[in-house]
């Protein structure tokens, strides 16, 4: 049975300093409550793994809890740039970022190698690209009955993955719909898991297009209202368009940003509560 | 070129429109009904779906983040936008997209954009400078779009032309056009045909058919063969059979004007 803890204490027990940690959540449901509680928790030297290292990534990268980034696409969706990001990677600031860069295709598939268990995967992929010229995890294997040269991709197994979902029963049987991404996966690659859910509730009702993780294939839960926040939760509520391009300002300057963290996230409030005051965007 | 300098001033019926809108039109256009596409967000997403909403409403729209058949009635601002998995036939994993839908060749067309894109139509999305390791410019890197260029039938790129972004040899490979010529992708063992169109701002270009260089085929109205050389990093060859785009008409002007409204 999964625990249901808090939030403070699911990241307290969950994740440590050096650890992998894969925050999925492809567009929809990302964990932002989380990713802002391992800043305020002080974190440090993580190897991050993300698809799509997007502002959650960025907090956690401009507040240098990162040493290291495995990744396929690192933008603000819809705005441009992530500018923490490209500040680490250009100026290493606040402190050095080392990047493995994969495509998606690669990215998804080194999770689903994790997730059943295997060393590697598979796929026709990265063929006459630079990539695999700069990212010693992309290598080639012959297929041993066609002898089709394909490339292969070892798996990803976090140390830790953290998701958000809309809702969890009391047990820790977890239940998302919509965009699902690619967390099942990466909950099953990983070591241990935290999902955070919109509402722990007495009974799952069936939703159409539903992905349930039992309780036993997840380490804890915690109930974060708005924890997608500036993304959003299907049926809760709507994507916070106009935040990505607030943290388009935030991000840009080494100040603003690093007063955004004293009074955004090292105050105590999540970018759910900060969303909703008047006049922050 | 500026939105405002390209204007163009026809007299007549003709309805004024900008350069990035002859290029959404044009980009939609290329669109047949029926089309199974790979879209990316941005401009290829904006001409995909006045496609839909045009000529081509049987178009089959294709998001990464795991929407088959999407039917959005505004434009997502993001690949993974709610009213792409709401009004999609069927809402799937991201593994499934690329080893079910995307790897076995299932997908017509892969509508990609480009930061920086060469004369062989390979595509740079990863950095700007010679060292990986140091850039001059971090850019968001490959997302889907490598296997995108790889293994769907075709590629069609919409992406605005300058000389910064139009070079001789992009400075990262990031998604494969046509390599360094013909026979490239072949000799790779890259199922798909690559990039057969792209189209910019300032007119269309197609891959020679022997050595599968880009040459201007197209000139949107109001642009001239010295614009688009002024625009283009290489020594740009042109068609013989160099055509002139229709200019938009009011019902395509219309169709665009309204999504992008109805976005804000």
């Amino acid at each position: 049975m999964a625990d249901i803890v808090s939030l403070a204490d699911g990241v307290g027990e969950l994740v440590r300093d050096g650890d992998v940690v894969a925050l999925e959540g492809f567009t929809h449901l990302i964990p932002h409550a989380a990713g802002q509680e391992i800043i305020r928790q002080g974190r440090t030297d993580l190897s991050l793994v993300r698809m799509t290292p997007d502002i959650v990534y960025d907090q956690l990268i401009g507040a240098g809890c990162a040493r290291k980034l495995i990744f396929s696409w690192g933008g603000n969706p819809g705005v441009g740039s992530l500018h923490r990001f490209r500040d680490a990677v250009q100026h290493a600031w606040p402190v050095p970022l080392e990047i493995e860069e994969h495509s998606h295709a690669g990215m998804a598939n080194r999770y689903v190698a994790g997730a059943s268990g295997l060393p590697f995967a598979v796929l026709r992929g990265y063929r006459g690209t630079d990539l695999p010229e700069h990212t010693a995890t992309i290598k080639w294997i012959t297929c041993p009955f066609t002898g089709e040269e394909l490339a292969a991709v070892p798996a990803l197994n976090p140390d830790v993955s953290i998701i958000h979902a809309q809702r969890a029963d009391r047990a820790g049987n977890v239940q998302m719909w919509g965009l699902v991404g690619v967390q099942k996966e990466a909950v099953l690659a990983a070591g241990r898991s935290l999902v955070t859910v919109e509402e722990v509730v007495d009974e799952l009702d069936p939703v159409a297009g539903q992905v349930v993780l039992p309780h036993w294939a997840v380490t804890a839960v915690a109930e974060v209202p708005r924890g997608a926040h500036p993304s959003y939760a299907q049926g809760y509520y709507e994507r916070d368009n106009a935040y990505y391009e607030y943290w388009d300002s935030v991000g840009r300057d080494r100040d603003t940003f690093r007063t955004w963290v004293r009074d955004e996230v090292l105050a105590g409030r999540s970018t759910a509560e900060a969303g909703d005051r008047e006049g922050v965007r | 070129m500026t939105e405002a300098a390209a204007t163009t001033t026809a007299s007549g019926a003709q309805p004024e429109y900008t350069s990035d809108e002859m290029m959404s039109i044009a980009a939609a256009r290329a669109l047949e009904n029926g089309t199974r596409c790979f879209v990316g967000i941005g401009l290829p997403s904006t001409a995909a779906n006045v496609a839909r909403r045009t000529h081509a409403p049987d178009l089959v729209l294709v998001y990464e983040s795991g929407t088959l058949g999407s039917k959005p009635d505004v434009l997502p601002s993001s690949i993974g936008d709610g009213v792409l998995a709401e009004t999609a036939d069927a809402v799937i994993g991201v593994p499934e997209v690329f080893n079910y839908w995307l790897q076995p060749g299932r997908i017509d067309v892969g509508f990609l954009g480009a930061a920086q894109l060469d004369k062989f139509g390979n595509i740079n999305t990863t950095v700007i400078g010679d060292d990986y390791a140091d850039p001059k410019v971090r850019l968001p890197g490959a997302g889907g779009a490598p296997e995108i260029a790889a293994s769907c039938r075709e590629v069609v790129v919409v992406v605005r032309q300058s000389a910064r972004s139009f070079v001789d040899k992009v400075d990262f490979v990031t998604s494969v056009g046509h390599g360094s010529g013909r026979g490239d992708r072949e000799r790779l063992g890259l199922p798909g045909a690559g990039p057969t169109l792209v189209i910019t701002d300032l007119g269309v270009l197609r891959p020679d058919p022997e050595t599968a260089e880009l040459v201007l085929t197209q000139l949107h109205p109001g642009v001239e063969v010295e614009d688009v050389r002024a625009a283009t990093g290489w020594n740009l060859q042109i068609s013989p059979e160099l055509a002139r785009t229709d200019a938009p008409t009011a019902a395509e002007l219309s169709t665009l004007r309204t999504l992008k409204e109805a976005s804000r």
